[in-house]
């Protein structure tokens, strides 16, 4: 989804460069203890047709910077500099017409709780309808056919009966199916999900996650998956961006990062996710500390504090100067921001024994 | 639903009930005794004698159950009473004024659509004032505007009521003769007098209220604009002004209707300092004249009962409403 990976991409139809174009992104937040760093520095993009994991703990940015793709921060309690771009067109500092234009039809957002994602007053038909006549001029009974159209799509049955129904006499399942559908319903280029099944029984988390590839399939959108759950990044996304304190930490296809982490604060994460199909006795090892204050962030690396492997780089160097988000010399497509010098090596020798390790005990007898 | 409307109805009942109950019995028991002033009036000396045959003529001397039982009678029957000569007092009956000596039932009907006016039209302009602004102010929050409003909105409820109302009538009425002459004059009469001898009444009585309305609206709107739900219409790309008064005052409202459908109960039951200074004779004054020597039990009773009324219907239609306006809500 960088530029650097195009050259990996299937040949999507009617592909016309990225979706999105995120560049050197900074959110701050001025409060009364000073200024909240939210985002600093954040770079990306994502291609037609393909999946982006957005992963990280509460308060790295991940919701904050998806946010702002749509324009969704009060610009009078927050400060935004650099650039985001959707079809070309910039976000920041847009004015309102352009933002309305791209909001729902271009770039359409799952958010978390469905429940309180939907108005409770106005039933789902309503909503859909509504989304769908912000950006279609077509007369409500067209619209509602539409929307009947879309429940049918994501699989709710008895559309015509149910689309007149109010969110709360739908269960949860049903009701992140009609936000997907509501998403859905004027084919944007780009769907924003945060943290899309979080708030789902894990049965359910499997047939939205399904739900969405299929429909990504057929629509041929781009997709955000914003979530802290590696697991829905193993399942859904092409690549993954990592992030910690409010930067990117480590960014690569899916399949090298989660085999081939390349940073510390990744390594923890990977380790405290239960595996329950392969490594029954798998060792959960949480990451010691708490995520890091935003409010005055040190000048070295935002994890050094919790960091194991912090002896190895040697000096204070992690304290005092903020490692460079740079590719790694056997993959140019996987980036890291960190000072070890191979990480890679200390990953297989050090980090996966240890999270294995009664695994590969149990195999040895 | 139906079966909700008949159950909160059969309880409504038992609350009048119970009230009429109490209030009966503190009459009863008090220290007012109807029979002692009446003795005192024949002119000349009220022997011991002489006010008990005036009591056992009342009936007063038959006991508390007894005299209850007559006035729950008389509720659906006509009743001879006797108050200085018997008297017909016809059902419903609520006794006959001790002031007067007329019937009260026929003076309540007369009087209320004076309390009725005053109320409605005060309830009308502050509702509509304290939507809007309150509205208006959540929209704007931090902005010069609503830290006007709020400020405004905290200021007038710290004046007392009474000097409010009273520096209004000197000002207006006396000094600068702005507005004219207040009073009420029946709508079907001469709708121009009763709308001019109501204006300021409302206009003071709305100054009063619509503060509180502007505050409770404000914090309402603000709790309904943080809500996640209104995040989804702004990423659906709804403009701001639909989600802020489709959206967010759609939300809004529900709470709104408890709140103004409870306050206009208790302003029917009379609004007694307004009524009082406006010179309107509605309900609110009259019971206050009542509470001479001695107290003018009957007028009470009637005013007070309709109070009781109109606060148990406006509760259940309050929940009807709340019902009807939020889908979540089912009446069982």
């Amino acid at each position: 989804m960088t530029a650097t990976s195009q050259q990996f991409l299937e040949p999507a139809p009617q592909q016309k460069g990225p979706v999105l174009v995120v560049d050197d992104l900074t959110v701050r937040f001025p409060t009364h203890d000073g200024l909240v760093e939210a985002v600093t520095g954040l770079s990306y993009s994502v291609e037609p047709g393909r999946t982006l994991g957005i992963v990280g703990e509460s308060g790295s940015g991940k919701s904050v910077s998806s946010m702002a793709v749509l324009g969704l921060h009060d610009p009078r309690s927050t400060r935004i500099s650099g650039s985001i771009k959707v079809n070309g067109a910039e976000v920041i500092g847009a004015k309102e017409s352009t933002l309305r234009r791209i909001r729902g039809n271009e770039v359409a957002m799952v958010f978390q709780d469905p429940l309180t994602a939907l108005h409770p007053y106005f039933t789902i038909g309503r909503q859909i309808m509504e989304a769908y006549r912000l950006h279609h001029d077509v007369s409500k009974k067209a619209a509602k056919a539409r929307a009947v159209e879309m429940l049918e799509l994501v699989g709710i049955p008895q559309p015509d009966r149910r689309v007149d129904d109010f969110p709360h006499q739908f269960s949860g399942g049903m009701r992140q199916r009609a936000v997907i559908a509501m998403s859905l319903v004027n084919n944007p280029q780009l769907i924003i999900a945060d943290e899309p099944t979080t708030a789902l029984d894990v049965t359910v988390q499997a047939q939205i996650l399904d739900l969405m590839q299929r429909l990504q399939k057929e629509f041929n959108s781009a997709i955000i998956v914003v979530t802290h759950d590696l697991g829905v990044v193993a399942e859904m996304a092409d690549e993954v961006l990592v992030m910690y304190g409010g930067r990117a930490v480590e960014f690569g296809p899916t399949k090298d990062v989660l085999t081939r982490p390349s940073m510390p604060y990744t390594w923890g994460l990977i380790s405290s996710v239960p595996d329950v199909h392969e490594h029954s006795d798998q060792k959960l090892i949480p990451i010691p500390g708490s995520p890091p204050s935003l409010l005055n962030p040190s000048p070295g690396c935002a994890f050094a504090p919790r960091c194991a492997h912090k002896a190895k780089v040697g000096g204070d160097m992690c304290d005092t100067e903020l490692p460079e988000f740079l590719p790694l010399a056997s993959n140019p497509r996987h980036l890291k921001r960190c000072h070890l010098v191979d990480p890679e090596q200390i990953y297989v020798d050090e980090v996966a024994p240890e999270i294995f390790a009664e695994d590969s005990e149990k195999l040895e007898s | 639903m139906f079966g909700y409307i008949v159950r909160r109805l059969l309880a409504a009942c038992l609350v009048l009930f119970l009230v009429s109950i109490v209030t009966f019995t503190l009459f009863f028991k008090g220290p007012s005794d109807p029979a002692s002033v009446l003795c005192e009036d024949t002119g000349g000396r009220c022997t011991a004698a002489e006010l008990n045959s005036i009591r056992e003529q009342m009936g007063l001397n038959d006991g508390l159950v007894v005299n209850y039982g007559r006035f729950l009678k008389g509720l659906v029957v006509d009743r001879e009473m006797f108050y200085q000569g018997e008297q017909l007092c016809e059902a419903p009956c609520f006794g006959i004024s001790y002031a007067t000596r007329q019937p009260v039932t026929p003076m309540f009907i007369e009087k209320w659509p004076a309390t009725v006016s005053l109320v409605i039209g005060a309830f009308v302009l502050y509702v509509i004032v304290g939507l809007v602004l309150g509205a208006l102010a959540a929209r704007f929050r931090g902005s010069l505007f609503d830290r006007m409003v709020v400020g405004v909105a905290t200021f007038i409820p710290a004046i007392p009521y009474y000097v409010l109302a009273l520096v209004a009538w000197i000002v207006l009425v006396l000094q600068l003769s702005v507005f004219p002459e207040t009073g009420y004059t029946p709508l079907v009469e001469n709708p121009v007098a009763w709308a001019s001898g109501l204006l300021l009444p409302w206009l003071i009585l709305a100054l009063a209220y619509a503060p509180v309305t502007i505050r409770y609206m404000r914090g309402y709107m603000i709790e309904a604009l943080g809500e996640d739900y209104i995040r989804t219409a702004t990423a659906k790309g709804v403009s701001r002004r639909d989600v802020v008064f489709v959206h967010g005052l759609r939300a809004a409202i529900v709470p709104m209707t408890t709140i103004l459908g409870l306050d206009i109960a208790i302003l029917l039951s009379g609004t007694v300092f307004t009524e009082f200074l406006f010179e309107i004779d509605g309900i609110g004054w009259w019971s206050i004249n009542s509470l001479g020597n001695p107290i003018d039990f009957p007028v009470l009773n009637i005013t007070g009962t309709a109070a009781a009324v109109l606060i148990v219907v406006g509760n259940l239609l309050v929940d009807l409403l709340y019902a009807a306006l939020d889908p979540r809500v089912r009446l069982a």
